[in-house]
């Protein structure tokens, strides 16, 4: 299989591999996928409370080199962003971005879910925090 | 050393040079048909296919007149099964298999039950290898045929074969065996093992691709079988078609040369694989042996590295050809049907990588294959989430995961 020149930067040179304090209130982490699958991405987003702002994302994750480059990505895209314009990630901006093949459009759509659960977990403990008791959504993992 | 290193010998493998310059002539000199009864060119090439035919016959402890020339494993699995199947159907139905055959067998009997004939999938244990007492478990006397590997293609584990052939001529039951991995690499003779229909494949063992030769046995019993090519009654009206006469001259001189060297080169290859081995267990942990390291191929090793994903692997050792049972390296996403038969777990399948050494490995490149892996594998895993878990004490098995 030919990998796009994008997917192999990502695996040679990934960026923002690692782990946030996972027990930290202002870090939202996510864990999608299933070992017998053959992927699981891990990823972990810190929000500035004040501002809404992600200031550091990590990813760590057990996959292909089109999962590793797709979670790779997200981190990079996510650090800066609202928490709102973090959701507004779709997985085609990642397939268009890496010029994923169909078969492996799901590493990008993990990627997406990854993104999903890291910022429901962090709303969720800022929920937690503020006493606020909304319906948040549950965490993947 | 020369890049990229082939390491992928059960794929398939070069053709020696010596098997090239035999065939060579009759290419352009000696290219007659040799059921061309009335000229030279006819005879000059049937003298060459009948030399062929010992050579392979040879190999394999047989007599001439058993062996039948065919255009590869595939074909050779296609017609023992099929052929026995419809020459035998009214003494019965039922065949035996098993779970990691390769796919010309099993994708045959499948085709075989759509057709009425009932067929058992026999499970393999942890090891790899078929339990002999299921097997005698499940013969009826409807079955007509047993048909399991010599060695499997994937983790190199080498069937009891010589023990269900035993079974089988006890029961009067035709014993087919797909020995396109064990042909030419460890000893094999079908008197010792009772087999009455062998396939083999020229391009497993040095020699051409597009050549094969299915052994059939000719006495006690004489097996008969429905041809599945018609026409001009090649072959003993087995299979017919103009004899591929430069590739079958191919496969006999591989043949010839296999037998030749088999005992040097086996010794050779399974010093080097078992370098390969202990040089990975010594740099790396959590590393799991895919079937029994006992009854396997000298030049097979089929290892897990765990909470590293097998297409990633490959990714890293760009430079270096092996195959991995992982789903992504597959057109149908699916891990190995083989090693989940082990019973490991689909996390292992996924993270598993085949050797396959041959006549063209060296020292040199076994250990440029472990330094390159062992990093590669180690940066996978501070990559990894799972080998962070482990590390934290998580119990992988106990996570609820959520799959997709």
């Amino acid at each position: 299989m030919a990998y796009s020149d994008k997917v192999i930067d990502h695996y040679e040179n990934p960026r923002n591999v690692g782990s946030l304090p996972k027990d930290d209130a202002n870090v939202g982490t996510g864990l999608v996928g299933a070992p017998e699958c053959g992927d699981v991405m891990k990823l972990q987003v810190k929000v500035n409370p004040e501002t809404g702002v992600i200031d550091d994302a990590k990813f760590k994750t057990f996959g292909c080199g089109s999962a590793i480059a797709s979670s790779s990505l997200a981190t990079e895209w996510l650090k800066g962003k609202t928490v709102d314009q973090a959701l507004a990630i779709k997985n085609t901006d990642i397939v268009a971005e890496l010029a994923l093949p169909p078969v492996k459009i799901h590493c990008s759509v993990l990627a997406e879910d990854a993104i999903k659960a890291a910022i429901a977990d962090y709303k969720k403990k800022q929920d937690e925090k503020t006493g606020t008791v909304q319906p948040a959504a549950q965490p993947t993992a | 050393m020369k890049l990229p290193i082939y390491m992928d010998y059960h794929a398939t493998t070069p053709v020696d040079p010596r098997v090239v310059d035999a065939m060579l002539p009759y290419f352009t000199q000696h290219f007659g048909n040799p059921a061309s009864r009335n000229h030279s060119f006819g005879w000059e090439a049937e003298e060459a296919v009948e030399t062929a035919r010992k050579q392979v016959a040879d190999l394999i402890g047989a007599n001439v007149k058993e062996i039948i020339f065919t255009s590869g494993a595939t074909e050779a699995n296609n017609l023992a099964i099929k052929g026995a199947a419809e020459m035998y159907r009214e003494k019965g139905n039922h065949i035996i298999t098993c779970v990691t055959e390769h796919k010309a067998v099993i994708d045959t009997c499948k085709k075989l039950e759509k057709l009425g004939a009932r067929v058992t999938y026999l499970a393999v244990q942890k090891d790899g290898r078929i339990s002999l007492d299921e097997l005698q478990a499940a013969i009826t006397d409807k079955t007509i045929l047993i048909t399991i590997m010599a060695a499997n293609n994937e983790i190199g584990v080498l069937q009891p074969i010589a023990e269900i052939g035993a079974i089988a001529k006890a029961k009067g039951i035709l014993f087919h065996t797909d020995a396109v991995q064990a042909v030419g690499k460890v000893p094999f003779d079908v008197t010792q093992n009772k087999v009455d229909l062998v396939s083999l494949s020229g391009h497993k063992f040095y020699g051409p691709k597009g050549v094969g030769a299915l052994y059939v046995r000719r006495r006690n019993p004489r097996v008969l079988l429905a041809e599945q090519i018609s026409g001009g009654g090649h072959e003993r009206g087995m299979r017919s078609g103009t004899l591929n006469v430069p590739g079958i001259v191919g496969l006999g001189a591989a043949a010839a040369l296999a037998k030749a060297e088999m005992a040097t080169e086996s010794a050779r290859l399974s010093a080097m694989r078992d370098r390969l081995n202990k040089k990975l267990h010594d740099n790396l942990d959590e590393i799991y042996i895919n079937g029994s390291m006992e009854h396997r191929l000298p030049h097979n090793l089929n290892i897990s590295f765990a909470y590293v994903e097998g297409e990633s692997l490959l990714m890293g050792i760009n430079d270096v050809a092996v195959s991995s049972g992982s789903a992504c390296t597959s057109a149908s996403l699916e891990p190995s049907y083989v090693l989940k038969a082990l019973g490991a777990g689909d996390d292992l399948a996924h993270s598993s990588i085949r050797f396959g050494l041959g006549r063209w490995t060296s020292d040199e490149e076994v250990d440029y294959v472990v330094e390159k892996l062992t990093s590669v594998v180690r940066r996978l895993r501070e990559m990894s989430p799972l080998y962070e878990m482990v590390k934290e004490g998580v119990d992988l098995s106990k996570m609820q995961w959520v799959t997709h």
